[in-house]
């Protein structure tokens, strides 16, 4: 999935025309989808929902300024968060520009795109700056996105001010073959444990974490089950001798 | 079995307690490592705790989880949208009205439908989760009198979670693994008797909250229990993440019912109770004055209940069944299998097609959080503009609250371990997911 180019699926008030069911249904046909298993199954037909159906479309397209709608109130605080985190920037090692890669206004939620190598110092500024105060980090959750090369593995963190009663996302990517992102327990404790967790189920290596061990997972596991490369069970399960396949392979009636 | 013993401490991994207790005289450790759990009663299910006690003090509590994953998140992307409630129901197996309401909430912001779900319906949502946050208090409250050997706070917690519990199971068909609530509104409306016997619980739990303030407020046991144990200020709240009560209990009146209102939050009248105790004593308190504050809130709920639809009205997104409470429980309304099989074939293709394969969620991702009896219920859901979740994460309070374990236990002693892990009502269901 290319985040950066612009969204062929409309949502919400402003996008009405393009909710149409012709044009929608046009629209959908042109995108481009790969589509697997149940509608379009090959083998099976399989409906139980192990098929493993995808359909990939564009994302949220990269917002320009100004962030805050006038029509949203949920906006209302997005421009102001913006020029807070830019002014705190500007006696930083790494300016603005430097550090946000983009900006995505989507659904009344404003995500900013970091560097990964600036991500640590900007949580500080965002956590300290008094026109910031993100005191709250609601912990750090993977998303694996195959196609999107050279950024599979994406961390998102939502934080949260109470004294300014705003939520942010903040967004870092990483490639697969290079799956590293700096930890941000130093400003984050509570993020000790969900680092642990993106860790476990993503593989992604949270540099600086005291101890970044599987959470979830046995100690000795392989793999990292939420990465979309890895199947739904997965595991034969021996039962008196029977060796029962993963749920995905089972039902093959070609 | 013989206890392995190092240089300077005692591994108490099982066994013979004596033998324990005797190679820790004869050697000159003094350092005990307790493996408490993961099948321990008072461990709150399948949690781990490992002790390394000096005496009878803490000096270092670590929590081991991960006992009770089920998979859930990774379930979800096998699924359609509307299956995902199934799932979610059964993470935080106390509160499952809050999961599937922040899960349908971030699937609604996903689907942009947030300002068109039915007013009805979100009178119900605010109903049941505020039924839930007392039988989850109850919960609460019960276990840890049993933890701490008060059975008698046990048998009432449950008695009174069981009066929650009896409407829930008439509204929704199961006592618990509702998947009540659904993207687009709830599965069916109230049945007929179901006010009724809200009326009867509005009447009957002040009676009982008394019965248990009475029972706890000033018990010179339980405040020898609970005063100035496992304590955790304001600053550590705010480091470790934590919400919900024990936020509250620190001082801090933070409810994302007031702050971030959702399903109509802004339209009800209650208060946010706050203790700057920050001790185990504090966030029992908080608990049933919550308790107390969702009573108001229900009997508001029963005033706003107008009649009107519980599913929006979006035939691409609402499920097409409507379904009907028959003698033999819960299943299809025989009308819409007469439309359906007798009447419209294109009914039946859309409502195959709806079942089947599911709704489209525009591509994008949101997030959506509720304050669930425990804390800050959030979900994050990523789709790719398909009929199932690219992604689905909680952020389950108490898999937050368990990190804060070390921080309220190290120092203190091994009793008060029990209540500290108590007074953060951890369910392992949700922890795990």
């Amino acid at each position: 999935m290319s985040l950066g180019e612009p969204r062929r699926n409309g949502n919400g008030g402003g996008h009405e025309e393009e909710n149409l069911p012709e044009v929608a249904g046009r629209e959908r046909l042109a995108a481009p989808v790969q589509r697997t298993g149940m509608f379009g199954a090959k083998t099976s037909g399989d409906t139980s929902g192990y098929g493993g159906l995808r359909v990939r479309r564009t994302g949220p397209p990269a917002a320009e300024r100004p962030y805050t709608d006038p029509g949203d109130p949920r906006t209302e605080r997005f421009d102001a968060v913006a020029d807070a985190l830019e002014e705190a920037l500007r006696d930083a090692p790494v300016g603005y520009r430097d550090a946000v890669e983009r900006v995505v206004v989507d659904r009344g939620e404003i995500t900013f795109h970091l560097r990964r190598e600036h991500l640590a110092e900007v949580a500080r500024r965002l956590r300290d700056d008094p026109a910031l105060r993100f005191e709250l980090c609601l912990g750090v959750t993977g998303v694996h996105y195959p196609e999107d090369t050279g950024r599979e593995l994406h961390a998102v963190y939502l934080l949260r001010s109470i004294t300014h009663n705003t939520e942010i996302r903040v967004e870092t990517a990483c490639p697969d073959a290079d799956p590293h992102v700096p930890s941000l327990v130093a400003v984050y404790p509570t993020n000790d444990w969900h680092e642990r967790e993106a860790w476990d189920f993503f593989g992604i290596v949270f540099d600086g974490h005291p101890s970044l061990t599987r959470i979830e997972m046995p100690d000795d596991w392989h793999g990292h089950p939420q990465r979309k490369d890895y199947p739904l069970g997965g595991i034969p399960v021996e039962y008196r001798g029977a060796k029962i396949p993963p749920p995905d392979e089972r039902r093959s009636y070609a | 079995m013989t206890t392995p013993t190092t240089e300077d401490y005692i591994d108490a991994a099982g066994g013979d307690w004596d033998e324990v207790v005797a190679a820790a005289q004869a050697g000159s450790a003094e350092r005990l490592v307790v493996n408490m759990g993961p099948q321990h009663p008072s461990t709150h299910g399948v949690l781990r705790l490992i002790l390394t006690l000096d005496g009878e003090t803490v000096t270092e509590a670590r929590v081991g989880i991960g006992y009770l994953h089920t998979g859930i998140e990774k379930n979800m992307e096998y699924r359609t949208w509307t299956q995902g409630t199934t799932f979610v129901t059964r993470m935080d197996y106390l509160t499952p009205i809050f999961n599937e309401t922040a899960y349908c909430l971030a699937v609604e912001k996903l689907l942009g439908l947030t300002d068109r779900i039915p007013a009805r319906a979100d009178v119900i949502r605010v109903l049941m989760m505020e039924l839930n946050r007392i039988s989850s208090h109850f919960v609460a409250m019960a276990t840890f009198g049993m933890e701490l050997g008060a059975t008698t706070v046990m048998t009432n917690g449950l008695r009174e979670r069981e009066m929650v519990l009896d409407i829930f199971e008439l509204i929704t068909g199961l006592r618990m693994n509702h998947a009540y609530i659904r993207p687009g509104g709830v599965a069916q409306d109230l049945p007929s008797g179901a006010v009724g016997k809200v009326k009867e619980l509005l009447e009957e739990m002040p009676k009982r909250i008394a019965i248990m303030r009475k029972l706890l407020d000033e018990n010179p046991l339980y405040l020898a229990r609970t005063r100035d144990v496992a304590h955790l200020n304001l600053a550590g709240c705010m480091a470790l993440g934590v919400t919900g009560p024990l936020l509250r209990a620190s001082g801090l009146g933070w409810d994302l019912r007031k702050a971030k209102p959702y399903c109509g939050y802004e339209d009800y009248e209650f208060d946010v109770p706050v203790s700057d105790g920050g001790d185990v004593y504090a966030r029992y308190r908080v608990r049933l004055a919550e308790v107390e504050q969702s009573l108001r809130i229900i009997e508001q709920c029963l005033d706003k209940l107008a009649p009107g639809p519980v599913m929006v009205d979006d035939p691409k997104v609402g499920w097409p069944a409507k379904l009907a409470l028959g003698p033999d429980g819960l299943g299809n309304s025989p009308d819409h299998i007469a439309h359906i099989m007798g009447g419209s074939m294109e009914a039946l293709i859309h409502h195959f097609k709806l079942v089947t394969e599911g709704f489209r969620v525009p591509a994008g991702q949101a997030y959506a959080a509720v304050e669930s009896a425990k804390g800050e219920l959030g979900c994050h859901a990523v789709s790719d503009g398909g009929t199932r979740p690219h992604r689905v994460h909680f952020r389950d309070p108490s898999f937050t609250h368990l990190q804060a374990v070390a921080a309220m236990c190290e120092g203190g002693t091994v009793a008060d371990v029990i209540a500290a892990v108590a007074s953060i009502d951890p369910v392992m269901g949700g922890v795990d997911r």
